[in-house]
């Protein structure tokens, strides 16, 4: 059996019922690791001690029914700007490098009390600034599809270990489409949730006000089980919202089949989204999205797959999204502004890099944040601290904020009218490394389609929908109302059903060579479990305590 | 219309960020910061008169603490990441005073 | 004939509240404690940790912006202001300036016999920094963040001042009304109180404000005194000189009785504040604020009008004991105890305020019971013991918080009632002094004094020296 492709939830499932132990399944990851990571280097730090020991430590907590959830035994992988104790979190940059964080964020907490495993903390674009995983200091992450390709960005990393099936499931974060895009560069499936869904508190901020943690995975079922285990209201977050009071708009549609309507609690409960009926959900199609600077191929596709929907019952229905030209720039005004106000406690003074001379307070902090930032960093801060300088705040930071106030209007008319908008992920599938790099006006432009969820706070789905001419995956995003989470996990799962998960030949071929070695281990540990359940029977039959 | 960055506002910029960028990284930043600025220009086309800046996108407010204090001796933690420092405290280059 | 300069003061008053906990974070705003040991990722600036809003300081804001007759805002937010300073560990400050939570407010204030109000233009509420050391050893600076995120006010008045006098009965004005409300102590020496001075001249009667400076590090009322002075002479020094003032930072030295400018290149001044993304606004509705407004305790103003109408005390000493909330809450409940206000006014009025100067110490440090300073009024009252002993066992009082009944019995003080006793003593008196009772009845009044002297002494103390001098008279 080859562990490493299975879901996570499947992968669950078994470690439950005992057909795989947790250190199976901690090492099956590793082994995985070991075979693919030269190529595809989706991980900056991979804790292969702290993950075996926590395996079994799980292994007891499920075998003595403390741990029962979904994912209890799962390895999971964690972007490296997501606050882990014990493990170092250096957002892919030189200024945190070796930097130990004192404590761990609050989505990764609840993982840990759901019994997951945390294997290691993939690469992503330095500080997530970047679409391509090319700006980490730690060098590229390679798609696993091509690896003359980019996996994406900023959660590179995550979407390339989940593809590569170095680990079932992995976290992410998403400020302007940093979960959705590398999933559908790498062929996987990623939630955006709506904004204060998963607590921000350990998440390395860039954005603050566009920045939400999400899950990524080989598929929505996974996904919503991970969101599940990782979305709570969090006190140590002002901004983090109690999903269980607040209530759900309802679309003034034709009355729809669905289970989710308004006037209902928003939830936690994702996987009850899972049913495999899209009847009476009404589809928007915005004509903004599909027009010029799109690929063919990726347009052709998408539109397929609303046929799909509408074949299952779904109504589809272009319109015009207005607004779509001024997201980018918005985006760009307001990360760019936060982000230069976020970075700057990184000044050689408490943790992290402190250049080596200098002279006085001033020169130390210069040439230590001039060394231990990168160019796409730098830049960012550069148009953060021009746009909020004196003089220029009203004309771009106040305009970009009323930009978002109108962008907020535009999708809350949409979604007046439909349940889910279908989107494109990106304009293009992964492009080859160093292309967008040489342009980073063309890198921000292919977020086009991915920003405006962020600004309206909306949560937003990616998912697989084939492959175009050259083998490279395509994604469908689903952007749903803020809080209908339920609704795009019902769409996309319903989607899902009707094509099997592709996998990257890279995969494919490492889990042959993984099935031939390791065979003879799992016979043999396969053996020592059986007799293991035998002892403890016989010790139970004879009355002792366990 | 096209944007023109001065010397002056990349090395003022370069002081608020506290970034000291080469001759080349400044020309460069000159560059990408006037590329950019020309295109937020286009938000200039869209009228927002009467539109309230959105901060926060839900209306959500009155998060609070209560006041009560945890007596944990935290300076451990605090200082475990600090590059240099000195009984208890971060050392820094001399300040003013 | 030289040209007549008025100077126009405006301040912004730091206040730190005395909330158990820090602004952000629950973290002790207590003082002392070894460096870094009262902090924690949030307060530190680390990396992911997020602030989360302190209520008391909310109720803390919204007490002295009623107090000081501010307009309470229903919405306020909060935003970040930008600067690069060790000691801010964010390199960021969190603090409010588009919505600030009040507005428009103003204090009274005397000076001599003028009465004159001074405008506030808004208070906010923000964060403290940390504390630097300088490290003279090795030429650096250590940071400290226990102080960092201790929860501030700051209160900014209009250009209303005129004069240093002004200045320091706005602050001692700001400083009474913040203490009665138990939001601060309000000790500018300790820094729980700092005050930044703007300041300006201009020819007298014009109308246009001249340029301003700012000046920081003032720690006490001398020295903003002497700062005020100081930066007007500079002003006109350079106006007569024909020169401009700039409008900068200046930081006053109150060693060398001189300021100099903060600002280098380095510090541009430009805070790029923008609204802070990782708070929700608060919002303060009436309910709210009637709910702080019922609780707010009796400020000065108010209670002297009351001590007008229900003490019969004069004025001045009413002026004095309500300087204090803690002396005003002594004098009331002893008088409540005693029934004797007038008595309980004295000992706070005479014998304690000496006390306090003779210790160096404020009126706040005031340590006795109202119970044992209305015990020990009844005892005079009484004539249990006599002024003389009284004087005595309230410095014990003063000192040690003692019951001066148990003191009184346990240390033999109590006045002899015996007359018979007495009369034995003053018989032996007057024979032993005859030249004394010659010199009485030779009109001599002072005479009377030695002779109730050698009785009082004779009696160890404890006679009523009324009763000695009259029964003195009578038996001469």
């Amino acid at each position: 059996m080859d562990i490493a492709s299975l879901t996570a939830a499947g992968l669950g499932k078994k470690i439950r019922a005992k057909e795989i132990s947790v250190v199976e399944a901690v090492r099956a990851s590793l082994d995985r690791i070991d075979q693919v990571e030269k190529d595809v280097h989706s991980f900056v730090t991979i804790d292969r001690e702290g993950a075996l020991k926590r395996a079994e430590d799980v292994q007891k907590q499920i075998d003595d029914g403390r741990l029962t959830g979904a994912l209890a035994g799962v390895p999971v992988a964690v972007k490296d700007n997501i606050c882990t104790k014990g493990m170092p979190t250096t957002c892919s940059s030189r200024i945190l490098e070796n930097f130990h964080p004192a404590f761990t964020a609050e989505a990764v907490r609840n993982l840990e009390r759901g019994g997951a495993v945390i294997i290691g903390k993939t690469n992503m674009d330095e500080f997530a600034m970047g679409s391509t995983t090319e700006t980490s200091y730690f060098g590229v992450t390679r798609n696993p599809w091509n690896l003359e390709h980019v996996p994406g960005g900023s959660s590179g990393g995550s979407c390339a270990a989940v593809a590569a099936e170095e680990c079932p499931c992995a976290l992410g974060s998403d400020t302007g489409g940093s979960i959705r895009q590398p999933s559908a560069f790498c062929g996987v499936t990623g939630i955006k949730p709506t904004y204060g869904t998963v607590s921000r508190y350990g998440l390395i901020a860039y954005g603050s006000s566009l920045d939400q943690i999400g899950p990524i995975a080989k598929d929505v079922t996974d996904c919503a089980a991970l969101l599940e285990v990782i979305a709570s209201r969090d006190p140590k977050d002002s901004t983090s919202i109690d999903r269980s009071i607040y209530v759900h708009r309802q679309s003034k549609g034709p009355d729809s089949q669905e289970s989710f309507k308004g006037g209902q609690p928003a939830g936690y409960d994702f996987t009850s989204a899972l049913v495999n009926d899209v009847t009476g959900m009404r589809i928007g199609i915005p004509r903004d999205y599909f027009g010029e600077g799109l690929d063919g191929e990726i347009k052709e596709k998408i539109l397929a797959a609303v046929r799909v929907l509408e074949e299952r019952g779904a109504v589809a229905e272009e319109f015009d999204l207005s607004l779509v030209p001024y997201a980018i720039p918005a985006y760009y005004v307001i990360a760019s502004a936060e982000a230069s106000s976020n970075l700057s406690r990184f000044d050689g003074v408490k943790y992290g890099y402190r250049t080596q001379d200098y002279e006085g307070l001033h020169d130390m902090y210069k040439r230590t944040r001039s060394e231990g930032f990168g160019e796409e960093v730098k830049r960012r801060i550069m148009l953060g601290s021009f746009v909020l300088s004196a003089g220029y705040y009203d004309a771009y930071y106040m305009k970009a904020l009323r930009t978002k106030a109108l962008i907020k209007q535009a999708f809350d008319q949409a979604f007046a009218r439909y349940d889910v908008i279908v989107a494109p992920a990106a304009p293009t599938t992964a492009l080859k490394l160093g292309h967008s790099l040489s342009d980073p006006m063309k890198m921000y432009l292919g977020d086009i389609y991915t920003v405006s969820a962020n600004l309206a706070g909306l949560p937003g789905i990616s998912i697989p929908v084939g492959t175009d001419s050259k083998g490279l995956p395509i994604g469908m995003q689903i952007i749903g109302d803020c809080f209908a989470e339920k609704k795009i996990i019902r769409a996309a799962y319903t989607l899902e059903q009707t094509r099997a998960y592709e996998r990257p030949a890279l995969a494919k071929n490492a889990s042959k060579v993984q099935e031939h070695g390791a065979d003879d281990r799992q016979r043999k540990e396969a053996v020592q479990r059986r007799e293991a359940v035998q002892r403890k029977e016989a010790v139970q039959r004879e009355g002792g305590a366990v | 219309m096209a944007n023109k960055i001065s010397d002056e506002t990349i090395e003022y910029v370069g002081i608020l960020a506290k970034l000291e960028l080469s001759q080349k990284e400044k020309e460069n930043a000159r560059a990408d910061m006037e590329k950019m600025l020309d295109y937020i220009d286009i938000l200039n086309e869209l009228d927002t008169e009467g539109a309230e800046p959105l901060s926060h996108v839900f209306p959500v407010y009155n998060v609070f603490r209560e006041d009560v204090a945890s007596q944990e001796d935290g300076s451990e933690d605090t200082l475990a990441n600090a590059p240099v420092k000195k009984d208890n405290s971060f050392k820094v280059p001399r300040t003013i005073g | 004939m030289a040209k007549q300069y008025e100077t126009v003061i405006g301040l912004e008053v730091h206040v730190e509240l005395a909330a158990k906990t820090k602004i952000f974070c629950s973290c002790s705003t207590e003082f002392g404690g070894a460096p870094n040991t009262h902090t924690c990722p949030v307060c530190t600036g680390m990396p992911g940790s997020l602030p989360v809003l302190n209520k008391k300081v909310v109720e803390y804001a919204i007490a002295i912006g009623l107090a000081v007759n501010c307009d309470i805002a229903r919405v306020c937010k909060f935003d970040r202001k930008n600067y690069f300073y060790p000691d801010n560990p964010q390199n960021y400050q969190i603090s409010q300036l588009y919505l600030p939570i009040a507005r428009n407010g103003y204090v009274e204030i005397e000076t001599g016999d003028t009465k004159k109000k001074v405008r506030i233009h808004e208070m906010h509420m923000e964060e403290d920094a940390g504390k630097l050391i300088h490290d003279e050893w090795d030429d650096t600076s250590l940071v400290d963040y226990n102080r960092s995120g201790v929860p501030l006010v700051e209160i900014v008045s209009e250009p209303d001042m005129r004069s240093a006098d002004e200045v320091i009965a706005y602050l001692e004005k700001l400083c009474t009304i913040i203490q009665y409300l138990g939001a601060s102590d309000c000790k500018l020496q300790e820094g729980s109180m700092r005050a930044d001075v703007n300041l300006s001249v201009r020819e007298a009667g014009t109308e246009r404000f001249g340029t301003r400076t700012e000046m920081k590090n003032l720690n006490s009322f001398k020295a903003i005194a002497r700062a005020i002075e100081g930066e007007r002479e500079r002003q006109i020094e350079l106006l007569e000189a024909g020169k401009a003032v700039i409008q900068e930072t200046r930081r006053w030295d109150d060693n060398k009785e001189a300021s100099y400018n903060m600002r280098s290149k380095e510090d541009a001044q430009d805070y790029r504040y923008f609204p802070e993304p990782d708070l929700v606004p608060v919002v303060i509705s009436d309910e709210w604020i009637e709910q702080i407004r019922a609780r707010q305790p009796e400020l000065r103003s108010e209670k002297l009008e009351r001590y007008k109408k229900e003490f019969d005390i004069p004025q001045y000493d009413a002026k004095i004991i309500t300087g204090s909330r803690h002396m005003a809450d002594i004098f009331e409940k002893a008088s409540a105890i005693c029934g004797k206000p007038k008595k309980v006014s004295n000992w706070l009025m005479v014998e304690t305020m000496r006390l306090l100067k003779d210790h160096g110490m404020e009126p706040e440090e005031i340590s006795f019971s109202p119970e044992n300073l209305a015990k020990l009024v009844n005892l005079t009252e009484r004539r249990m013991i006599n002024s003389s002993v009284a004087k005595e066992v309230f410095e014990k009082i003063f000192a040690e918080n003692v019951d001066p009944e148990n003191y009184v019995e346990e240390h033999g003080l109590k006045m002899e009632s015996d007359t018979g006793a007495l009369e034995e003593v003053l018989k032996k008196v007057i024979a032993d002094n005859p030249k004394a009772v010659e010199d009485y009845h030779g009109g001599k009044e002072k005479a009377l004094g030695a002779l109730v002297g050698q009785t009082m002494k004779a009696m160890k103390g404890k006679a009523d020296p009324g009763m000695v001098n009259q029964k003195l008279r009578e038996m001469l």
